[in-house]
């Protein structure tokens, strides 16, 4: 204690901050960076999780690039990122716009298209798996028969189970994205608005000319926070192919579904720790471009 | 143009004083958004008409049951595993949204006030950590839950996420906003560091700690890859991962699978219906700051 109070009051704040900081310092070094490493490492290695590891240098990622499979996974997880980021970029910006020009009931509407982000993706992916079953079961082909158009196969279908997937993750997630767009759409100073007006300009040229580029930093903001969703996609994906996950014949399958299934099926855990570096690099790639987008600003 | 012109043009752009649709245009526009909006919760609201039909009534597309029941709840919460994988999941939230609450505020807080060396080292070093996905954290996690004997425990499903680095840059950004005066006027009040942001800082940033909360909570109710991994006696599933294998049971009827997703998800809605306009704002906060 003599010691503490011979300290001057810019090292005690040294003190003080450094006991603040302690716990978390251990905390991520143990649970964020050395697992980290970890994965690095494994992915290196052959190991059954029960046997020893053997070094086997680059083969995982040999493997991985001649493993079909793989690049099936690569393909559907990329078709769920560019099928979803521009429709929900597109569906919420529109309901946004046309939101943020109406006062009448303007909080009960907003509710409605937000209620669905506060729900859990597990829980509504089984609503969704409900919805999607065939007749007498399931609701859309119920609504199909009344009407007299014939059935769909949505999940059974290799082609109609990816968007039938993806259908529910677009869904919860556009309420979050219409929000940030309203936020985004207050920030722009009337006074631009109101310039606009008093030179007869018509809607079209304001949304595109005024509108758009002044949203900028918002676009790159729900284009990079979707984009990683959608390539992260799996709670929907193993929810709603649960009998035979990732199916049909690999149809739905996203990368993280492989890595879950090569890891905790399999016990491969090289092979899985390769796939989760590439994971890595996919997403840091991303997160660099928004860096680079948002840097000319 | 005359002044009189002008000031009537920017009040019609005055969005307080379009208080109702005027034209054609605007009930059309409010029409439509009002379509799209019921076609939004449509998913929700035939998950809590499913769950409250009797089973011959549940293949029916009517939205109101004929004859509405709880039965199906009484059914799933008489079988005891939904009551406890309920419990499981308040238990860990909350104990993670105080976690975190605590933690990344305090860490905020000293990268925010204090100058000491090496902060700009743990100030990137958390920073980068956003980088890294939980995908690619899972399986370390794993090996190192099962040399450590914490696979299939509270502490196993929950310490991943004690403290994270979005919020603790959450908090950053809003202690900003706390006057160095104020902590200045404290110390030579004489109290300790601990004490100053306890009592002068904290209370200065409850929104953002009530947003933080928000977004934890849901985040660890909602959460899965994690906890299916780690758990593996049904006992010790959280709601999600125990819905999961629920619906995949043989013969489960779809009515108690909606139930059990009812279940999951009501609690949040209801939270959400009470502190509607202050969520929105929170996740505004969180989603432009963090």
């Amino acid at each position: 204690m003599r010691l503490y109070s011979n300290l001057s009051i810019k090292q005690k704040q040294i003190v003080w901050a450094w006991a603040f900081l302690a716990l978390p310092v251990l905390f991520y070094g143990i649970i964020r960076f050395y697992p980290t490493g970890t994965a690095f490492v494994i992915s290196f290695q052959e190991w059954n999780l029960l046997g020893d590891r053997t070094w086997i240098g680059w083969d995982n990622y040999v493997e991985l690039w001649n493993d079909p499979v793989f690049w099936k996974v690569f393909v559907n997880t990329f078709e769920y990122l560019l099928i979803g980021t521009p429709l929900s970029l597109v569906l919420s910006f529109i309901i946004a716009y046309h939101l943020d020009k109406l006062r009448f009931m303007h909080g009960f509407l907003r509710m409605l298209y937000f209620l669905p982000f506060m729900t859990s993706a597990v829980a509504m992916a089984w609503v969704w798996r409900w919805f999607y079953q065939d007749v007498p079961i399931g609701l859309f082909n119920n609504l199909l028969a009344s009407v007299g158009i014939p059935q769909i196969a949505f999940l059974n279908s290799t082609t109609n189970a990816l968007p039938a997937v993806l259908a529910p993750a677009v869904w919860a997630g556009l309420g979050f994205q219409v929000i940030i767009f309203m936020a985004g759409l207050r920030a722009i100073p009337q006074s631009y608005y109101e310039a606009a007006k008093i030179d007869g300009v018509g809607w079209w040229t304001v949304l595109t000319q005024i509108t758009i580029p002044l949203l900028r930093p918002t676009i790159v903001f729900i284009v990079v926070f979707s984009s990683i969703g959608f390539l992260r996609i799996f709670d929907h994906v193993f929810n709603m192919t649960t009998n035979n996950p990732g199916g049909p014949l690999n149809s739905t399958k996203p990368l993280v579904l492989m890595i879950y299934d090569t890891a905790f099926n399999g016990f491969n855990m090289g092979y899985a720790a390769a796939q989760t570096v590439v994971l890595f690099l996919i997403l840091l790639l991303v997160s660099l471009a928004q860096l680079w987008l948002l840097r000319s600003d | 143009m005359t002044t009189t012109d002008i000031r009537a043009s920017s009040a019609t752009l005055d969005r307080s004083a379009v208080n109702k649709p005027r034209n054609m245009g605007q009930i059309m526009r409010w029409l439509l958004l009002f379509l799209g909006g019921i076609l939004m919760v449509m998913p929700i609201a035939y998950m809590i008409s499913t769950s409250l039909k009797w089973p011959h009534e549940v293949y029916n597309i009517n939205l109101i049951p004929d004859e509405p029941t709880i039965e199906n709840y009484t059914y799933v919460l008489e079988d005891g595993r939904f009551y406890w994988w309920f419990v499981n999941s308040i238990i860990i939230a909350t104990i993670t949204t105080i976690s975190n609450l605590l933690f990344d505020s305090l860490v905020g807080y000293t990268l925010c006030k204090f100058r000491f060396p090496g902060r700009m080292i743990v100030f990137i070093a958390i920073l980068s950590t956003l980088m890294i996905p939980t995908e690619m954290l899972v399986i370390p996690w794993y090996l190192m839950s099962q040399s450590l004997g914490w696979l299939d425990s509270y502490w196993g499903i929950m310490f991943p996420g004690l403290m994270t680095a979005f919020g603790t840059f959450l908090m950053k950004q809003f202690f900003e906003s706390v006057p160095d005066d104020f902590i200045e006027a404290a110390r030579i009040d004489g109290l300790n560091e601990l004490q100053i942001w306890w009592t002068v800082a904290m209370p200065l940033v409850k929104p953002a700690l009530a947003a933080l909360a928000i977004f934890v909570f849901l985040g660890n109710w909602t959460a899965f890859l994690w906890p299916l991994i780690v758990t593996n006696s049904v006992e010790m599933y959280t709601i999600p991962v125990g819905l999961s294998g629920f619906g995949d049971e043989a013969d489960v009827a779809w009515e108690l699978i909606m139930t059990g997703a009812a279940i999951s998800t009501i609690p949040t809605l209801v939270v959400f219906l009470i502190f509607q306009r202050f969520i929105i704002r929170g996740v505004v906060m969180a989603g432009l700051k963090g």
